[in-house]
């Protein structure tokens, strides 16, 4: 039998930390990348691409580009239309589809798997497919508000939103999971005479908290970069997102240190939610096998 | 307190029978043991009576009201899983006090029924741990303390203990006889372990392919058990089983013998037999005991001997090839290969006409 020397040992944990750094730098340059142009006035900013001072703070360094940035866009507004729409959608998004979950792994009612089927085969349809009929259908549907009756959905916050609640990804990551859960707990529960509603939310739902922290963070991520969906159904700058306003950018001559600026800029919110997250997320991939 | 009646109770998965007409009486405070091989229907019927699994047909009473299709919660059962089931979120506290919780007691009820429950199980200084801080034997106290607190009519156990290590199995087995004596109340146990079924039951059903083989008390079962099944499936070491001809038939015996076997007349306890017919005899290992040379009615050679302390168990070959075993005080120890004879006495002996 081989022995196995420490050195042998060390040699790997070296070689192995190596190769993760490699992947990492690969990684992350682009971020480095994104916020150092950011302080760089345009000329530099392209004269710096052909060699690693694109990485580094150096030569002329001003917060000028954030400055312009935020004078040519109403950056601020986009940026709390977006985590407004991204929060939630997010937010309904978990709580509905988290019951539908519930309801084809504990109910019992005739034609939920031929349901739970077209449910999921939905996922390989291209939004771009639908996006034509789904525009003609929010454009006449009908709406009760502040304003009393009206028709149509166009340039507000729920035609941004309502269509993005449900969807077959995060029904089915709810699904897969409830179903790896203990049946004892639910027929203890049962027993003890909780209700259904009692069950999914003092059993189920304090469970789940891997795979929510999953479905949260894919579904931030599918919401924050809409950019399709708003540009066709929202014409008004009030309730325009981060991605549409990337548009205000590329003029005649594309401000590429601005744009850096408003990226970086936008880049926040997403990273902030994902560090809160971080943990759960990564536990979750871990334990369902669902990779992001 | 309640009584708990089946009659006629079926289960069908689609074409499939698992339950084939069950009927049980249990009584008031009576503790009952559901044991048979896996898959016999044990745990099925167990939670047909829980509420978990839908009854095909029959009826099935407790307290004298017909609870077939009433909620798990309103049948006034409380059930301890194989699992333990207890919360991994909850402490142990609210875990116990979960069913209170749920049905909305008062504050000064919930904290006295769990330090009462707390208490019957000498768990006070756990109530605030969380379940993943506790041992599998303590996770199962937890169990039986969330069952206690609802005060049922009639406790379910679902193999409470085939998830411990064999000390702490002996252990909870007596903590549960014990809680059984203290509480009184009606009590339905499953399990696929004759050691628990036979010193916890106050009757023990033998169940088989969705079938009752025998429902009676466990010494009963084990001195008069009506078929081969129930013979063989009750006691360690299993007992004996010989197939024999039946020489003739007469009032209350049947005179039979084989190969090995010189002839002998065992008593057949109302059981048909003719002459001629094969039959089996059966004989419990600790019913056999060495002869003298040339005496006896068994006639082999030793094949094994196991020292287990208390009693030395001896496979003996018989000249005929079928084996038996002999369970015989502790320092009756034989050398393999040394020729053996045993005696029994006719009476413990036990014949069916059925044959293995």
């Amino acid at each position: 039998m081989a022995a196995i020397t420490s050195d042998n040992h060390g040699l790997r944990l070296v070689t192995r930390y190596v190769v993760l750094t490699l992947i990492a730098i690969i990684f992350v340059f682009p971020l480095i990348f994104m916020v150092m142009s950011s302080f760089k006035p345009d000329l530099q900013l392209l004269r710096d691409t052909s060699g690693i001072r694109a990485f580094l703070p150096v030569g002329d360094i001003s917060l000028n580009n954030y400055v312009a940035a935020f004078e040519r866009a109403p950056v601020a507004l986009f940026v709390f239309n977006s985590v407004l729409v991204t929060g939630v959608t997010v937010l309904l998004s978990l709580l509905l589809c988290s019951m539908a979950a519930f309801s084809f792994v504990f109910l019992q009612w005739r034609g939920r798997n031929v349901l739970l089927s077209i449910i999921i085969a939905t996922l390989i349809v291209p939004f771009e497919t639908i996006a034509i009929p789904l525009l003609l259908l929010v454009s006449k549907l009908p709406w009760i508000g502040f304003d009393g009756f009206t028709i149509g959905w166009l340039n507000s916050y729920r035609v941004q939103i309502i269509p993005w609640i449900a969807d077959g990804l995060t029904i089915f990551l709810f699904v897969q999971f409830f179903k790896d859960l203990p049946r004892d707990l639910i027929e203890a529960s049962r027993v003890e005479g909780a209700s259904w509603w009692q069950i999914y939310t003092k059993v189920v739902m304090p469970l789940s908290g891997p795979v929510i922290a999953t479905a949260a963070i894919l579904k931030f991520l599918v919401m924050y970069n809409q950019y399709l969906w708003p540009l066709i159904v929202v014409q008004e700058e009030t309730y325009r997102p981060v991605m549409v306003g990337l548009q205000y950018f590329f003029q005649l001559n594309t401000a590429w240190g601005e744009v850096m600026a408003y990226l970086t800029v936008i880049t926040v919110p997403v990273l902030t939610f994902y560090l809160i997250l971080q943990r759960a997320f990564i536990a979750s991939i871990a334990s369902t096998g669902v990779k992001g | 307190m309640a009584q708990v009646k089946l009659r006629d109770i079926r289960k069908s998965y689609g074409p499939v029978e698992v339950i084939k007409g069950v009927d049980i009486d249990i009584d008031d405070g009576e503790f009952v043991v559901f044991v048979g091989p896996s898959g016999c229907g044990k745990s099925t019927l167990l939670r047909m009576i829980a509420g978990l699994e839908d009854i095909s047909d029959g009826t099935l009473e407790i307290d004298g009201i017909r609870v077939n299709d009433i909620e798990p919660s309103k049948r006034g059962i409380a059930m301890v899983f194989q699992s333990y089931a207890i919360f991994p979120h909850m402490t142990v506290r609210e875990n116990v006090a979960f069913g209170l919780t749920i049905n909305k007691a008062g504050k000064a009820e919930k904290s006295e029924k769990v330090a009462e429950a707390a208490r019957i199980l000498q768990m006070e200084h756990l109530l605030d741990r969380r379940p993943s801080e506790l041992s599998g034997g303590q996770r199962q106290r937890v169990a039986i303390g969330r069952a206690i607190v609802r005060d049922p009519k009639v406790f379910l156990f679902d193999e409470p203990l085939s998830n411990l290590d064999a000390a702490l199995r002996m252990d909870m087995r007596m903590e549960i006889g014990k809680l059984h004596q203290d509480l009184g109340t009606s009590m339905i146990y499953v399990t696929h372990d004759q050691v628990e079924a036979m010193t916890l039951a106050d009757k023990i059903v033998v169940l088989k392919d969705g079938k009752v083989m025998q429902a009676g008390a466990p010494m009963e079962l084990y001195h008069a058990p009506e078929n081969l099944f129930v013979a063989g499936f009750l006691g360690a070491p299993s007992m004996n089983f010989m197939d024999v001809t039946v020489g003739s038939v007469n009032e209350t015996t049947v005179s039979v013998s084989n190969a090995s076997l010189d002839q002998i007349d065992v008593p057949h306890k109302g059981r048909n037999f003719v002459a001629g017919q094969t039959a089996t005899l059966g004989v419990r290992p600790q019913y056999l005991h060495p002869a003298t040379d040339g005496q006896g009615r068994l006639h082999g050679k030793v094949m094994l001997s196991e020292r287990l302390g208390s009693e030395t168990v001896i496979d003996v070959a018989l000249a005929d090839g079928s084996k038996i075993i002999a369970a015989l005080a502790e320092d009756s120890i034989q050398e393999p290969g040394t020729a053996a004879n045993f005696d029994f006495n006719p009476a413990q002996a036990h014949i069916f006409p059925e044959t293995r």
